[in-house]
């Protein structure tokens, strides 16, 4: 990787703090859709049952 | 009803059957994060191997590259969600208030990250975090905006109620976002002019512009897979409250 | 037009019979103000520099404490579905609210505010500012402050969530008020504070109107 020169931890930190960010929105959507789905899928086998 | 009386449906009305839309845009789902991630990845490798640092920022150029495409993002989704609103009060057609209230979180995060990626840029360029300048002021304002959207979604508990309520407070906010945007320049001036679209043409170099689009369409489309998802879930979520309801009124019943 | 003149006495008259809220909301804009040289200090320079600001965050919580009033005894007693029945637009009903309203919270708070500007070592034009600038700049506040309130109507535990919508919504009031208050660029400032008034007076009945009338459909 090339050197980022002397503000290289500003640069650093802004992506980090994207990617980290962008990671807990993907997590949390897919999160959010697993126990949704999972709920829905429980309410129907209850209601078919 | 036969076959041949039943209306012709055009994409449109099938896609206002919540049941329909999941089903006619999963497909598409895959296709988006493929491509999302192919972005990323092109946009990474030439926002830190192949591109130059600027003459006068040096490396923090690169921070640009993160921090136009949320800055883009965080009016883009207001947009979205704008015409969402139009959706509902106009057409109520029922998939734009699913997509009103999947967009707000997500506006809310790109707004919170063009806020953080800015004062991280700010820090070595001007010599502070924050400057009370008219772009990171208005955008603060435009977070305040995003998260009393969301407090107002958790607040109600009829969410199709909810739909309509909403939709007038953000179109209220689309008006007023102008103002406040212009009353903010007002207040302060201080801020290097726009300079990517100008009337005679782009005015950075080639290699800056290139990580930069490349970035600017992967965040674009993160937030079109993201969008498309969380319109799933939401569907979800409505028909399994729809259960729950039905199922406690039986069992008073 | 009878009709509209009937409900703007009904409210005068519910409004001021109720008189303790206006004294109430007078001594708040009164005390607010009294209370920041308290904070930072009796140095009359610099409270004289951000009077127009304190002066203005004074003005501003007033009114968002008042704005709970507005429809929520109305939704609560039920006289809002009437007024939806009734002949005359809900969007006049609210005009005829925004006017009381403005009578009875604003009014009273600009007939105060000379007391806050002395108390706060503003003299002279800097006091005659202040007036014109809240009595331009504080219709602009009441309407936002309306489609707040109109938009959490039917949210019961509503009365916390409407200042925090409409707080972004009054910044440019805020910055228009206190800048017409300062001397350098004031006549802009107030001609800006003017337009924003009468904009937000013209377009908020209807979008309170609309968001009334969805919330109970």
């Amino acid at each position: 990787m090339i050197g980022l020169g002397p503000h290289g931890v500003f640069i650093i930190w802004a992506y980090l703090g994207v990617a980290i960010g962008v990671a807990g929105l993907i997590g949390w959507t897919l999160y959010d859709a697993r126990t949704t789905a999972k709920k829905l899928a429980a309410l129907e086998a209850r209601r078919n049952a | 009803m036969s076959l041949e009386t039943a209306p012709k449906l055009n994409w449109w009305n099938r896609i206002a059957n919540p049941g329909q839309f999941v089903i006619w845009t999963k497909p598409l789902l895959w296709p988006l994060v493929i491509l999302t991630t192919a972005l990323f990845a092109a946009g990474l490798y030439y926002a830190f191997f192949n591109s130059p640092e600027d003459y006068q920022m040096g490396d923090t150029v690169r921070i640009m590259y993160v921090h136009v495409p949320n800055a883009w993002l965080s009016q883009f989704v207001y947009g979205v969600m704008t015409i969402s609103a139009l959706g509902t009060l106009v057409w109520r057609h029922p998939m734009a208030d699913v997509s009103m209230k999947a967009a707000a979180p997500l506006g809310a995060l790109f707004t919170a990250l063009a806020l953080f990626t800015g004062s991280l840029w700010g820090r070595p360029t001007w010599g502070t975090f924050w400057e009370w300048d008219g772009r990171m002021t208005s955008t603060l304002v435009l977070l305040f905006i995003y998260l009393g959207l969301i407090a107002l979604w958790r607040a109600f508990d009829d969410q199709l109620r909810a739909a309509r309520v909403i939709a007038v407070f953000t179109l209220v906010g689309a008006i007023n976002i102008p103002i406040i945007k212009f009353s903010v320049d007002w207040w302060s001036t201080l801020h290097q002019p726009a300079s990517v679209f100008r009337p005679d043409g782009p005015r950075m170099p080639g290699s800056i512009l290139i990580p930069l689009f490349v970035m600017f369409f992967a965040f674009t489309f993160l937030f079109l897979t993201l969008h498309l998802k969380a319109m799933h879930t939401e569907v979800k979520r409505r028909r399994v409250m729809g259960l729950q309801r039905r199922m406690a009124q039986g069992g008073a019943a | 037009m009878t009709a509209f003149r009937a409900l703007l006495f009904r409210e005068l008259r519910l409004a001021l019979r109720g008189g303790g809220d206006m004294l109430t909301l007078v001594l708040f804009f009164v005390i607010v103000g009294a209370v920041v040289p308290f904070a930072v200090g009796p140095d009359r320079e610099l409270l004289a520099r951000i009077a127009p600001g304190i002066v203005w965050i004074a003005a501003f919580l007033a009114m968002l404490l008042g704005l709970d009033r507005l429809f929520r005894p109305d939704h609560e007693d039920g006289s809002l579905i009437l007024l939806r029945q009734a002949e005359l637009p809900l969007s006049m009903v609210i005009v005829a609210k925004l006017i009381v309203h403005w009578l009875v919270s604003a009014v009273p708070l600009i007939i105060a505010s000379p007391l806050l500007a002395v108390l706060l070592s503003m003299e002279g034009d800097a006091l005659w500012r202040t007036i014109v600038s809240l009595l331009l700049g504080t219709p602009a506040l009441a309407a936002f402050g309306a489609v707040g309130a109109a938009v959490t109507v039917s949210i019961r535990r509503g009365g916390l969530i409407a200042p925090i919508l409409i707080a972004p919504l009054s910044i440019p009031v805020l910055i228009f008020g206190t800048g017409s208050i300062t001397a350098t660029q004031s006549s802009a400032a107030m001609l800006f504070l003017a337009a924003l008034s009468l904009m937000a007076l013209a377009l908020s009945p209807f979008a309170a109107a609309l968001a009334i009338s969805s919330a109970e459909d």
